[in-house]
């Protein structure tokens, strides 16, 4: 009988830029997106605590070419954010049952979306109601 | 039948490349390619054995069932973690057709792979009932109504195929990662409400090979040929690995499933 | 059973998630683009008086924190684990880098928002 001498494949490092992992990598991308915007606001709230000079700066930079660009990539990266981290939280969850049955995950995802959108609108109308 | 007369007529043929490792004679995997006629209903399994039995007898594959219930049969087909018995040759025609053993596995022979690894995790989750209070035969069986067993039941679907592990690039990168199905096997037993060891396993769960080398890449749940869903499995468990990081020093700990009385219930 | 730390990161990771997923599209769209651009809201939004008025509100501070901070911890933690998958560094190395910048923002933004006082 032959010794044992079992192969061991390398792992291939480029696994996260092909398909399957490819849509994993892109969701977990949005996070720039998430983080990219809280930097926005931090140099916001950094330009405010230095008096109105600075804080118009932040202010004219946000009215840039550059910035509405970045917005927009923001917002797409956000609203994906928002579909793939619905997607993703059943997964966190056990099983919910209702009455006698198990509830299919993509209820819980329908019902967050519905909640994000729900929210969205209801923070554009506060927005709109309470400006200048 | 309807596919014999076409095999009499015109049998198709593909070529499929079969990754071949013999360890008295092989540094390294190679592939041989094989033509293979076909007819529409077989499955790549009853490929490899007309190559077995016709081309090649030294063609070393684990089989058994050919019904998807046995979960021998895992290799990659075409670079996708599949069930050889329940994957069809006519659905890569005109081919060429890969065929590699499971992926993240040491290769022992050909296509079969050392699974001595993951039978090991298996065995390491306490595997196996251990109820929250013993019962004595008068008391009767351990009752569960339906509803408890929704709650676990899909986890007690797992064939223990791999097939999971092939698809999970972070057991790629990191084989003591205890991976998809075992915990899987793990929630089924954590879930089923005659069970009183979740403590135990939940030990296992929060190292940084239990549920935290996960990032959720759902990827295991896809190959799945059960649909036992090993991806939720594991997730559910970082929900409960994290509250009790930080909760545990407040009495009852949040991931004890079941109240004492549930299960016991006449 | 040596417990992980990834908790510690995983619960922001998870509330500042859920916020962004909640409140994200909405903010960027207010402040990043109909504020500036004065399509769909005044122009005068996010003036310096309405700014202060609001940073200098204890709830207005709170909500300020909490989506900064939230929002740079979500993404530290995407990002490092997407390093860490890239093999871009030592796993020591690429936590230290994603975590400890996370922490020196979050100090940043905690001494502006002190700053501006009440």
């Amino acid at each position: 009988m032959s010794r044992s001498r079992p192969y061991i494949r390398p792992v291939e490092k480029l696994w996260w830029a092909r398909p399957p992992y490819l849509a994993y990598t892109l969701r977990e991308a949005t996070g720039v997106a998430v983080l990219g915007y809280a930097l926005v606001l931090l140099a916001g709230v950094v330009s405010l605590a230095n008096g109105e000079r600075a804080y118009n700066v932040w202010l004219d930079f946000l009215k840039s070419p550059w910035s509405l660009s970045l917005h927009v990539l923001f917002l797409i990266g956000m609203i994906a954010h928002t579909w793939t981290w619905f997607r993703i939280l059943p997964k966190t969850m056990p099983r919910l049952v209702i009455g006698r049955r198990v509830l299919p995950q993509i209820r819980v995802t329908a019902a967050g979306v519905a909640v994000a959108a729900a929210s969205f609108i209801f923070i554009v109308l506060v927005a709109v109601w309470t400006q200048p | 039948m309807p596919s014999d007369r076409a095999a009499g007529a015109a049998a198709r043929e593909i070529v499929i490349e079969v990754l071949r490792y013999r360890s008295e004679t092989d540094l390294k995997p190679l592939p041989q390619a094989f033509r293979v006629p076909f007819t529409d209903d077989m499955s790549v399994l009853q490929a490899l054995q007309y190559i077995k039995d016709y081309l090649d007898g030294s063609l070393s594959f684990r089989w058994s069932c050919r019904m998807a219930i046995c979960g021998s049969c895992g290799m990659m087909i075409d670079a996708q973690p599949k069930l050889a018995c329940m994957t069809f040759v006519r659905d890569y025609y005109p081919g060429p057709l890969t065929v590699e053993p499971l992926a993240h596995f040491p290769i022992e022979r050909d296509l079969v792979v050392t699974v001595g690894g993951f039978v090991k995790k298996i065995e390491s989750i306490y595997p196996y009932l251990i109820p929250k209070t013993q019962r004595s035969l008068d008391e009767g069986e351990y009752l569960q109504t339906p509803l408890q067993l929704a709650r676990y039941e899909t986890f007690s679907d797992c064939i223990n195929c791999m097939l999971c592990y092939a698809a999970c690039p972070q057991f790629g990168e990191n084989p003591d990662f205890i991976g998809p199905g075992a915990m899987a096997l793990l929630q089924r037993y954590n879930g089923d409400s005659r069970d009183g060891a979740q403590a135990m396993r939940m030990g296992l769960v929060h190292t940084d090979n239990g549920a935290w080398s996960c990032t959720a890449v759902g990827n295991c749940s896809e190959v799945c040929p059960k649909q036992v869903d090993p991806a939720n499995a594991v997730n559910q468990n970082k929900t409960k690995s994290a509250l009790d990081f930080f909760l545990r020093f407040l009495g009852r700990p949040l991931y004890l499933e079941h109240t004492a009385s549930d299960g016991d219930k006449p | 059973m040596k417990r992980s730390i990834a908790p510690v990161f995983w619960l922001p990771f998870g509330a500042g998630g859920m916020l962004a997923a909640l409140i994200g599209p909405a903010l960027v769209l207010l402040t990043g683009l109909a504020a500036p651009t004065g399509i769909g809201l005044t122009n005068n939004f996010m003036s310096f008086a309405r700014a202060m008025a609001f940073a200098q509100h204890p709830l207005g501070k709170l909500i300020l924190f909490g989506v900064i901070l939230l929002f740079i911890w979500h993404g530290a933690e995407r990002i490092y684990l997407t390093l860490r998958d890239m093999h871009a560094g030592a796993r020591f190395l690429l936590m230290w880098i994603c975590y400890g910048t996370a922490g020196v923002l979050s100090l940043i933004t905690m001494g502006a928002l002190a700053s501006i006082g009440f």
